[in-house]
């Protein structure tokens, strides 16, 4: 009996549980959304809003900020996009507008050059490092010293 | 001798980064480069916040060196900024307003209540002129010059510092370019 009651009162408690969670489903509804009669305007328009940068909150690109700037630029992106623009034309727009800074994609320029090709400038001195470090060990343990360099001699000789 | 470079290359190393992370602290990350400097105020059509049957254009910035001053009833800084604009226009400055993303009875009472500094105020609703400007935050302080050209941009409060140490000489040498060209003009 005493095990019956349990029961009931356990399955009680999971349906309360499962009812509450039931209750904050709605909450998941309020996203913007913009709909396009093709899907490659809208495929385009999702990757646009991951390229470009909100200069009010920065470091977030257009689709995770929910400034109200960001919406106006959602919003005047979308209706570029509708009207026919590409890509790169809604990308100029804004550039145009707000600078180098709303594109997570900087043109190439002379003032950007660093930003391109620091990164890569900066690997190959790692590497020329390295090698000049090991090439100079390498050289530095034959010929420092006379002994060794001797024994060497010997070893290799003994090989033929 | 070689060897001795190694030792001293970290100290160097760090010097430079030292100098580096020293200048990066009096840098403000948030403040952009306008892209707009020296290009034309682009076209608009809008009203008066004052009346919404008065269109304004872009024509009325034609004429006169003046600021343009980006503010909203909801931004805090601008009213900061406000008794500032009011001394600045008392001292005779032409300030015009672009009433930025609001509502035009808060922002018309607002006026009333706090007094009003500018010629006269454009409604920006929708914030679409905002956007075409390149405005990303309020208050925003751009100088036009006679031409209709944007020559500067201060955002944030302008304080009497920002006043006297950026905007008032970048408005005294553009007012000077005026009256020279207009001296060719008439010559």
């Amino acid at each position: 009996m005493r095990d019956f009651i349990s029961t009931v009162g356990r399955s009680a408690v999971a349906a309360a549980f499962l009812f509450f969670l039931s209750l904050s489903l709605p909450s998941y509804g309020a996203i913007d959304v913009y709909t396009f009669d093709d899907e490659e305007k809208s495929e385009r328009f999702a990757e646009l809003m991951n390229e470009l940068r909100c200069p009010k909150c920065q470091n977030q690109n257009l689709t995770d900020s929910n400034a109200g700037l960001a919406k106006d630029l959602k919003d005047r992106a979308y209706e570029l996009i509708l009207e026919g623009q590409s890509n790169d034309e809604v990308v100029d727009y804004l550039v145009e507008r707000y600078g180098d800074f709303i594109t997570y994609r900087p043109p190439l320029r002379l003032g950007t050059g660093l930003l391109w090709f620091g990164p890569l400038v900066l690997f190959v001195l790692v590497v020329l490092g390295f090698v000049i470090r090991r090439r100079g060990e390498g050289v530095t343990l034959l010929v420092d010293d006379e002994l060794d360099r001797q024994r060497l001699k010997e070893i290799l000789d003994d090989d033929h | 001798m070689k060897k001795q470079i190694y030792y001293v290359l970290p100290l160097l190393i760090f010097i430079a980064m030292g100098a580096l992370f020293w200048k990066a602290l009096s840098h403000d990350p948030s403040l952009l480069p306008s892209a707009r400097i020296g290009k034309a105020v682009p076209e608009f059509e809008l009203t008066r916040l004052s009346d919404v049957s008065q269109a304004i254009g872009r024509e009325a910035l034609l004429g006169e060196v003046s600021l343009l001053n980006v503010w909203a009833t909801w931004c805090p800084s601008c009213r900061v900024e406000h008794p500032m604009l009011l001394k600045l226009a008392q001292q005779g400055v032409l300030i015009r307003g672009l009433n930025y993303k609001d509502e035009r009875s808060a922002a018309q009472s607002y006026l009333r209540n706090h007094g009003d500094p500018y010629e006269w105020v454009i409604y920006d609703e929708k914030g679409s002129l905002g956007l075409d400007l390149g405005v990303y935050g309020a208050p925003e302080t751009y100088v036009i010059d006679h031409l209709g050209f944007v020559r500067f941009r201060h955002v944030g409060v302008v304080s009497s510092e920002v006043w006297l140490g950026t905007i008032k000489p970048v408005v005294d040498q553009l007012k000077q370019q005026a009256l020279e060209s207009q001296a060719v003009e008439s010559s």
